[in-house]
């Protein structure tokens, strides 16, 4: 697993609430059977103003000059600003992936789905929520901020929970403990989860016992 | 202290390890696969050098983007004419074959939507934890179980330790007491559900469906039910297991048998809240108060009774909600003060893993029969949610009734619920959809969905704009 401790970077908005997976990247590229290679397509449909194909190259697709990801003040944004309730719908891991290869690696909202939450951290990716009161004042921070690049950018800090700001405000964040360790570590949580194999086959002795019928299944 | 909530029971019964952070490690009963979000998760384990934990507790069938046409689908995968589509399905075979993982392949008769499968070969059973690489994993709760979708590294993690590193969600009851009007179905309960909690009013949250009218629910109305959990935030949707629910596992073919049999009922009959359960937050709704259900937006939140009228931005104080709603108005192509049985469609969906069983089928035939569909519905669909519904279906004289009304007849998979196949909506056209979700682009690029009932969509494509079902 990636792995995210410190992030100097560049800060995009993405202004409307409940973001959905099938926003963040549609459903055409999710025939891929790959895990890399979403990038030129993450947010496909804002971004372009022609429909998408998987296999296409991108560089030569009409660009909605409107969409904030287009525009040179956010060029190489490395952090995502968004609303209420980022990456609701769909569970597909995809959208992480999307977000990682074009180069988001934090996202900062009010709330997100609870499956695309959880995607992001096994992807190097820190979601973290703050209140709506202080998005809201970021998200008026950063439009106040012109010509930007170096102007608005904030560095993340996961091991002391900070974000800091081109103001110079300090922004505690929390982090559930254990998504951290693994995060700050790019620990492989299937190695993690393989050093409790024997508390797993005790339990589903145990299981096997009581619930005979869950194991009589499906070959 | 209080007693149990059905979540409560079934999380209990199945954590390993509990740890100090307050996440545990829970043991899956049951993984189902299909061929979109699989793919890596099986890479990753070869990648890695690893093996399945427990093989028989998989079970994988393709759907998201099999053809639903009789000519593309004859030849079986091979016959698949997107290439990048049929190399995912047959990386989903190749995977399968080579794990030894139990596949009903594309042209197997049992094969179809892996939430209409589950539970129709009693692959999905009360009391079980399971989990697949897709959200709307929640319609299984309706049938007593823990279901949940989750993402591909957690698929693979699944695979490898049989395990899901969780913490345990807080307990959400939606009752529905009284009864329902004729023609108002568990797709306008939930719609409503949405319409008062909101698209995130379940997030971090189980939801327990109760109350009477889920009581007098058919399973398949339950599963519609369960289905759009998700769509309230909430990964995880339960009814408590009664009599409705053992008798439809009953005889299902992996459901046990003889003396199993029993003691698996004996066990099922404990899957409900205690009396004193406590749920952190409870939300009501009177049956005979709703209405069929119709979204007018680009979130299943964005949702009026048929009689409604689309909102006006002007009057919404909140920014963003105001925003949203300007938004959704234009991608849309509708005004606000419209009602909402002017919007007129050019395409009917009958389908996906939230209303294709028979129950959905029957429904909409009933409305459509000895009728057409409206000459400016360019396209109606009948998507059948598995092979043994299609079967049913035809034995029951519903293909001809479909057909003569001027609707496709399909093969099962999920169709244009996500357009992964060449099931999709034109740029700019309107569809009575019985599926889930309609975000911008879900159906196609630029395809503007409105979500309803089975009966409903019928209506509308007699009809050829939305009609109040209760008058047909």
């Amino acid at each position: 697993m990636k792995s995210f401790t410190v992030l100097q970077g560049v800060v995009a908005p993405m202004d409307r609430a409940n973001v959905d997976t099938d926003l963040i990247i549609p459903k055409q590229f999710l025939k891929s059977i790959q895990r890399s290679g979403f990038g030129p397509n993450l947010f496909d449909g804002l971004r372009y103003l022609d429909e998408g194909e998987p296999g296409q190259d991108c560089s030569k697709r009409p660009l909605n000059p409107d969409f904030p990801l287009n525009q040179p003040r956010y060029k190489g944004a490395s952090v995502l600003l968004a609303r209420e309730n980022f990456g609701c719908g769909s569970s597909r891991e995809h959208a992480p992936w999307a977000l990682e290869d074009f180069g988001i690696h934090c996202i900062i909202a009010p709330s997100y789905a609870d499956i695309f939450y959880n995607n992001c951290f096994k992807n190097g990716i820190l979601p973290i929520e703050l209140d709506a009161a202080t998005v809201d004042r970021l998200f008026a921070e950063l439009y106040a901020s012109e010509g930007y690049s170096e102007e608005f950018e904030v560095t993340v800090d996961l091991a002391n929970q900070t974000i800091q700001t081109p103001s110079g405000e300090t922004i505690r964040f929390e982090v559930d403990e254990f998504r951290k360790h693994c995060l700050l570590n790019g620990l492989d949580d299937i190695g993690l989860t393989l050093e409790n194999a024997e508390a797993i086959r005790a339990y589903e002795q145990r299981w096997r016992r009581e619930s005979p019928w869950l194991f009589d299944s499906v070959r | 202290m209080s007693g149990q909530t059905l979540y409560d029971k079934l999380w209990q019964s199945h954590v390993v390890q509990q740890r100090d952070d307050g996440s545990a490690l829970i043991y899956i009963d049951r993984q189902l696969i299909h061929e979109v979000t699989s793919p890596q998760a099986f890479e990753g384990l070869r990648l890695a050098n690893r093996q399945p934990w427990r093989l028989d507790a998989n079970f994988a069938v393709p759907d998201h983007n099999v053809p639903t046409e009789v000519h593309e689908r004859s030849g079986g995968v091979a016959g698949i004419t997107d290439p990048v589509s049929r190399l995912q399905v047959q990386t989903l075979d190749d995977n399968c074959r080579d794990f030894d993982i139990l596949e009903f392949e594309v042209n197997d008769v049992r094969q179809g939507i892996v939430h209409v499968v589950g539970p129709e070969q009693g692959v999905t059973l009360p009391g079980m934890t399971i989990v697949c690489g897709d959200s709307h994993t929640s319609t299984h709760g309706a049938l007593g179980a823990m279901a949940q979708g989750i993402g591909t590294s957690d698929v693979e993690h699944v695979l490898a330790t049989q395990c899901l590193v969780q913490q345990k969600m807080k307990n959400m009851l939606v009752r529905v007491d009284g009864q329902l009007q004729t023609g108002v179905t568990a797709k306008d309960v939930v719609l409503a559900v949405i319409g008062q909690i909101g698209t995130a009013g379940g997030t971090h949250h189980a939801i327990e469906f109760g109350g009477e009218v889920v009581r007098s629910m058919s399973m398949e109305g339950r599963m519609t039910m369960c289905n759009m959990a998700i769509e309230a935030g909430a990964r995880v949707g339960v009814i408590a297991v009664d009599d409705a629910t053992i008798e439809y596992v009953r005889g299902r073919p992996y459901a046990p048998r003889g003396e199993l049999w029993d003691q698996a009922v004996a066990a099922w009959r404990e899957l409900h809240s205690d009396a004193d359960a406590h749920f952190d937050r409870i939300v009501e709704l009177r049956g005979e108060d709703i209405e069929p259900q119709v979204t007018w937006g680009t979130s299943p939140e964005m949702v009026l009774p048929v009689n409604g009228v689309l909102p006006n931005p002007a009057t919404i104080d909140d920014t963003g909600r105001r925003a949203a709603t300007e938004r959704a108005l234009h991608y849309m192509g509708l005004k606000s003060g419209m009602s909402i049985t002017d919007i007129k469609l050019d395409a009917v969906f009958i389908g996906s893993c939230t209303n294709s069983r028979i129950e959905d089928l029957r429904a909409a035939a009933a409305v459509v029969e000895g009728r057409k569909v409206a000459a400016n519905v360019k396209r109606a669909l009948v998507v059948p949610g598995s092979g043994q519904v299609k079967r049913q279906a035809e034995a029951e004289g519903l293909d001809k009734i479909f057909t003569a009304a001027g609707m496709e007849w399909r093969e099962p998979g999920c169709s244009m619920c996500l357009a992964m196949n060449s099931d999709k909506l034109g740029e700019g056209e309107h569809c009575a959809s019985t599926s889930n979700r309609n975000f911008e682009g879900r159906q196609g690029f630029g395809g503007r969905t409105h979500l309803v009932s089975p009966a409903m969509a019928a209506a509308a494509a007699v009809a050829g704009h939305f009609v109040d079902v209760r008058n047909w």
